[in-house]
């Protein structure tokens, strides 16, 4: 992968952090309400996967999904404005931070029961056979999401079914509060769904070149010959579970452990040594800021759902 | 083209699948042993030797099974998913409730998903506690699912069919005890109809009888059994309970001046009661109304307990008598 690839991949990451430390500090200064779920240190995982899909592939997330809802392209301005109640946010309100959808994003949703979206990607990946269609579903989920019901049989049935679908587990060590090694007895998470036939593999989802790659050679032998395919990103969260967690689970200095390794950090320094000045790297976290600036203020400038949208609040329960 | 045939229950089950698979390819039909097997009924005798893999087998798996039904209508599918008895839905409510309903007005009318879910559910002989509950109600506590409950083989094949061309999620109930009725000659191949509606099974002045699924056939008995008691019944039955006849049973209220609604599912927290309480919200005027159900008690596998709380012929009519009887 070249420079100009990594450069837009580092601006994209770094566009989702600056969003989500935005969004940080509207939830803690009380500019709207709702259970927020920030995507802090997870950015090369939605970033690097988006990259190598298609326009015409689909994303099924978790409530941590303002990142890949990003990556696949829904504008700053419309996440901002879902979450502050105003008109033109992405779901008029309706979704909120943890379950908004757009779909003409090839984004079709977060979903905030854990593990849920996994049967319903698996879904849209079993209409793919029938539809001639090539499309490619990808449906993430935390360690967590492992210990859902659902989320086995959805592998199962994607095995079963030889389903063109990828299942991205992103692996940042905690269950909500609680460390994924103390809820399962085998760590290797990898071996669940080896044991249903399909193939996985452990992927440091801190890099977002090999993030990338792996999902791009995933995308291109399941456009041929369909199957599923499971994948355990090794990352971390650089934040609590919630905002407002006070993470008295969390062992000090952890996150301070995480400072070299998390994604951003990481590709700026490899920019760095292939030759990117640091006053090149400043002006990208410039430019992302500005964008994201500017999303918050215009989002900040648009009328307010009691204006329009509060109308409209018995419609679309059915057609 | 309307044709006519000669089928039971649920041989016009069966003739619905088969026309929503010729005609829409966007069917797809699964669920466990539906296919090779034809299903633990037999409903789906002949569709996937006729149909191939848009009708399969699926994995003892209700939770991916239902949830696989909500991904594929959200793309452009209409999928049919069985769920053998409404019972084990209750390992997969996730999906229903938090998943497919919401799939519409979370997107704000930018997604839909309408899949239809067919299940029965019957309150039967040589069933236990998990294979023998009414539970209608849960699903009609949930905006963005319609219900419906058909008893007749032209009911069954209507509302399949109108399921299937409903843009939303439906949950068709059907009963096991009637799969394998007697046979009737029914129309089949006329233009589906909206969902929705009831059927005037007989009319009357003195008291309005609502009631839905199989002991639509108890309601009937008494309502042959009233005349010699100087009752003459209304009888409607809800073969939709979502959309729900609103309009029909005012209507008939409004006429009779008392109802009583007879449902299999236990009492509490049934839609009986809700039907009820609109009648007293709405201002009807009515000299007497009930409902009656069965006590909130486990189902007991024994047929000989089992009886013991049904509500029979007798029981209906003795609460016709009282209504007008003893509270005018």
């Amino acid at each position: 992968m070249g420079n100009d690839k990594r450069v837009e991949h580092l601006r994209d990451m770094i566009e989702i952090r600056l969003f989500e430390n935005a969004v940080f500090d509207l939830r803690v200064s009380g500019e709207y309400v709702g259970s927020t779920h920030l995507y802090n240190g997870q950015e090369a995982i939605a970033v690097g996967a988006c990259a190598a899909l298609g326009e015409g592939d689909a994303v099924f997330s978790t409530y941590r999904g303002h990142g890949w809802a990003m990556a696949r392209g829904v504008p700053a301005l419309s996440l901002f404005a879902e979450l502050l109640n105003r008109t033109g946010g992405i779901c008029e309100g309706r979704g909120g931070s943890a379950y908004f959808t757009a779909p003409d994003h090839g984004f079709f949703g977060e979903n905030s029961i854990v593990g849920a979206g996994a049967p319903i990607a698996v879904g849209a990946a079993l209409a793919a056979k029938y539809d001639d269609s090539d499309r490619v579903t990808l449906t993430a989920f935390g360690d967590g999401a492992m210990n859902q019901g659902a989320v086995t049989e959805a592998m199962n049935f994607a095995a079963t079914f030889d389903l063109p679908v990828i299942f991205v587990c992103e692996n940042n060590s905690y269950s909500e509060l609680t460390p994924i090694r103390d809820m399962v007895r085998e760590q290797d998470l990898t071996r669940r769904p080896e044991a249903l036939g399909i193939p996985a593999q452990k992927i440091d989802g801190n890099d977002v070149v090999a993030v990338e790659a792996a999902i791009s050679g995933a995308v291109a032998e399941i456009r041929s010959k369909s199957g599923p395919v499971f994948f355990e990103m090794m990352t971390q969260r650089l934040q609590g579970h919630y905002v407002g967690d006070p993470e008295h689970y969390r062992p000090k200095g952890e996150i301070e452990s995480y400072k070299d390794i998390e994604p951003i950090a990481r590709l700026r320094r490899e920019l760095n040594s292939n030759g990117i000045t640091d006053a090149e790297l400043e002006q990208i976290t410039a430019e992302a800021s500005k964008t994201i600036d500017r999303a918050l203020s215009q989002a900040k400038m648009l009328p307010g759902l009691e204006q329009t949208a509060v109308r409209d609040v018995r419609e679309h329960v059915y057609g | 083209m309307v044709e006519q045939a000669g089928v039971n229950y649920g041989g016009a089950i069966n003739a619905a699948l088969r026309r929503c698979l010729a005609e829409d390819e966007r069917t797809i039909f699964f669920g466990e042993d539906v296919g090779k097997p034809g299903g633990v009924f037999g409903v789906s005798k002949g569709l996937h030797a006729e149909f191939g893999n848009r009708v399969f087998d699926t994995p003892i798996s209700e939770t991916a099974m239902i949830g696989a039904g909500v991904g594929a209508a959200m793309m452009g599918m209409r999928p049919v998913v069985e769920i053998m008895w409404l019972d084990f839905a209750m390992v997969a409510f996730d999906q229903i409730v938090n998943q497919a309903a919401n799939v519409r007005y979370v997107s704000n009318g930018k997604l839909s998903a309408p899949l239809t879910i067919r299940t029965q559910q019957g309150y039967l002989p040589g069933s236990c506690a998990q294979h023998a509950q009414n539970l209608e109600a849960f699903l009609l506590h949930v905006p963005g699912i319609r219900v419906c409950m058909p008893t007749t083989p032209q009911e069954a094949y209507d509302s399949m069919m109108s399921a299937h061309y409903c843009d939303d999620p439906v949950v068709v109930i059907e009963n096991r005890g009637l799969y394998a009725g007697p046979k009737t000659e029914i129309n089949i191949g006329a233009e589906p109809s909206e969902i929705g509606g009831s059927v005037l099974r007989r009319e009357g002045s003195d008291i309005t009888i609502v009631s839905w699924g199989p002991i639509i056939s108890e309601v009937l008995a008494a309502g042959d059994q009233m005349p010699s008691r100087g009752i003459d019944a209304e009888i409607i039955e809800a073969v939709w309970l979502n959309p729900f006849d609103w309009n029909g049973l005012i209507r008939s209220v409004k006429k009779t001046r008392r109802l009583l609604v007879v449902h299999e599912a236990n009492v509490t927290g049934g839609f009986g009661g809700e039907i009820l309480a609109r009648v007293v919200e709405w201002d009807i005027q009515v000299s007497h109304m009930r409902r009656l159900g069965l006590p909130d008690v486990v189902v007991p596998a024994s047929p000989v307990l089992m009886n013991e709380l049904r509500p029979s012929a007798e029981s209906i009519v003795a609460a016709a008598v009282e209504a007008i009887w003893c509270r005018s």
